[in-house]
């Protein structure tokens, strides 16, 4: 069924990415994206290890945002519980995603987008860690082993996205998938439970017109292509830390 | 030699030491108290949140742990450079740099999310984070002066004092780099990504390390009765005004280059000119009470040994070095991240905006709890074993002086 879901991602994504005519000048490619799409996301069984063969990655076009984001950020909600931390103030709340307005100062242009963990190639936040806790997984997903972090919040000095956020206070009923923890230190880890088991990130399950994810080292993966036709620009691109996710229209 | 006719001596059993002792376990136990509330409760009972994420226990930690190896040098003086006049001091200074270092290193581990994995910290490194490095440099630290220690009270290894005295004031020098670096490897933070972090460390430490011995070795010698003379203590003046100064160059090379590069120009005016508390604790604090007027207590003709002004000189250096590590950290971080240079951003979630930082009370217990544990090390190593010298009178110290 996931399989048919992701299909179904990608044609609408297709469909909405331009006009009549751009999509008559890059049907050949459209029609190659197709035909790779399939197996993309393929469930991992679990007593194989993770290779880094793949890199996952996604494109949003925030153009194809109507909300900026914010359903992408409501599902992220829903499917790890962060937010609701009853005793936390709002700024010590935990945020794995928020939808960021950008005004350019000179020509006063605006836009929003999603911002959360970029998962970055040279994530700062994994430099800094002393314990080795903020990992990078061979297949590009960054996250906190929640088992060895410390909490000692370096990670969240060190982060250009402001992606990372501090449990202040003890927590109850929490989803059996994405555990979480008083004084450890947590982010969006691209939903890795799903993409384990051959389903999307739920972010892009809620804007499927308007994200691509998919396998960054694959040329030929829907996501590689789509970058290749539409640009993949990254945020804070001056540090080189050659982002996971990558944005069209910022 | 002088060194020679130095005898060491306990600390005598008084009332004064059992009251300090009393003193300084009310604060401990205070800082107990916070440790375990905000354990129990979360940090969701102190002032800091995720956009402030460190608050006040690191600079009070930062404080203790720079000045710890600054406190070191009266000794390195000494052993490395072979200043006689120094030699006698050269066990309390190692003895303040382990107990300053073991109490910057209580309340940095007690502020962690989860203190009750510091095993993991001390056997998973990641050798890539200059954190890492920084903890196996914290145990180096204190072993080396342990040993520096043990080869100045035993005649027996006497002949290893001057190899375990550069081995230590190497090892410091390292550490405070590695200290500094904590904030210079931070790339995406305008106001620290700078190699100066390391070297303006080094030389904070060198301030600060000094004024806490300065204050230390006055009230030890004042409240035992022993006799400390101004030979020493005016060498020791001065040299602090030596380090005042080596801050304010490396402060003002950090600061105008800030202004320079239009990437840190925003972050820089606002510490400067429109950060509100920040400002004044940078021009107010760190710079008029914490380093000019030190300067003028230092340099007035008529306040040549005058004790009095030298320890006014040392406390306000101290507090000038407080305000500087709360510009440094708590300011650096309440100026927002830069997510789209050139643009004005906003969110739900503090984009954009000035982020706010209201110590709370159990921040400031814990942070007042490792200054006692420090203090309560130092006044009970005095009492149990000949740290200081009998007597730094003029004539015992330089016996040439007059």
């Amino acid at each position: 069924m996931s399989q048919n879901r992701v299909d179904e991602y990608r044609r609408n994504f297709i469909t909405a990415l331009g006009g009549a005519a751009a999509v008559v000048a890059v049907a050949p490619t459209l029609l190659l994206r197709e035909a790779h799409a399939a197996g993309e996301v393929a469930a991992k069984p679990a007593d194989q290890a993770v290779t880094n063969a793949k890199r996952w990655g996604m494109l949003i076009d925030v153009t194809k945002l109507t909300d900026g984001g914010a359903g992408m950020v409501a599902a992220c909600k829903k499917e790890h519980g962060w937010g609701d931390e009853a005793h936390s103030s709002p700024e010590q709340q935990a945020h794995w995603a928020r939808v960021v307005k950008v005004t350019d100062k000179l020509t006063h242009n605006s836009f929003s987008l999603p911002v959360m963990c970029q998962h970055c190639e040279n994530p700062p936040c994994v430099d800094v860690c002393p314990t080795g806790a903020s990992m990078k997984r061979a297949d590009g997903i960054v996250q906190v082993n929640k088992h060895t972090c410390i909490g000692c919040r370096y990670c969240m000095m060190a982060c250009p996205y402001k992606a990372r956020s501090f449990v202040h206070e003890a927590l109850q009923d929490q989803k059996p998938h994405s555990p979480r923890g008083m004084g450890t230190v947590e982010s969006c880890n691209m939903c890795v439970h799903r993409i384990d088991n051959g389903q999307l990130p739920a972010c892009v399950e809620a804007a499927p017109d308007a994200v691509v994810f998919g396998d960054l080292n694959d040329p030929n993966s829907a996501v590689s292509q789509a970058m290749k036709t539409i640009g993949g620009k990254q945020i804070r691109a001056d540090l080189e830390l050659n982002t996971g996710v990558r944005y069209h229209g910022i | 030699m002088a060194s020679q006719a130095i005898i060491f001596r306990e600390t005598n059993d008084s009332k004064g030491f059992y009251i300090l002792l009393a003193l300084l376990g009310a604060l401990l136990a205070l800082g107990a108290l916070a440790f375990f509330t905000a354990e129990h409760h979360g940090h969701h009972i102190t002032g800091m949140n995720n956009q402030v994420v460190w608050g006040l226990p690191h600079v009070f930690a930062i404080f203790l742990i720079v000045a710890a190896s600054g406190a070191l040098n009266v000794g390195s003086i000494g052993t490395v450079f072979g200043k006689k006049l120094y030699q006698p001091m050269g066990r309390l200074s190692a003895l303040l740099a382990i107990s300053l270092l073991v109490g910057g290193l209580i309340v940095l581990v007690l502020d962690l999310g989860h203190p009750d994995r510091l095993i993991v910290a001390m056997t998973t490194y990641n050798f890539k984070s200059i954190f890492a490095w920084n903890i196996i440099l914290y145990n180096g630290f204190l072993a080396l002066s342990a040993v520096y220690i043990w080869t100045m009270m035993d005649r027996k290894v006497k002949k290893f004092y001057k190899l375990a005295g550069v081995a230590a004031f190497t090892w410091r020098l390292i550490l405070t780099a590695g200290t500094g670096s904590i904030f210079g490897f931070l790339v995406a933070r305008d106001f620290y990504n700078s190699a100066v972090m390391a070297p303006l460390f080094i030389v904070m430490s060198f301030a600060l390390g000094l004024s806490v011995f300065i204050l230390v070795l006055h009230f030890a010698y004042a409240w035992t009765g022993r006799q400390l003379g101004d030979v020493v203590m005016n060498r020791l003046r001065y040299l602090l005004a030596v380090f005042i100064g080596g801050v304010l160059l490396l402060e003002g090379a950090r600061h105008f280059t800030g202004l320079y590069i239009a990437q840190k120009a925003g972050v820089e005016h606002f510490i400067l000119f429109e950060g509100g508390l920040y400002t004044q604790l940078f021009w107010v604090g760190q710079i008029m009470l914490g380093s000019l007027l030190p300067l003028s207590l230092i340099f007035c003709r008529k306040l040549t040994n005058n004790r009095i002004a030298l320890l006014l000189a040392a406390l306000f250096t101290i507090l000038g070095g407080f305000a500087q590590l709360y510009v440094i950290l708590i300011g650096g971080q309440a100026y927002p991240l830069t997510l789209f240079p050139d643009a004005d951003v906003s969110s739900d979630y503090f984009d954009g905006v000035l982020n706010t930082y209201v110590p709370s009370i159990w921040e400031l217990m814990l942070g007042m709890g490792g200054v006692a544990l420090t203090l309560v090390m130092v006044t009970i190593g005095v009492k149990v074993l000949r740290f200081l010298p009998d007597s730094l009178s003029d004539a015992v110290a330089d016996p040439h002086s007059k």
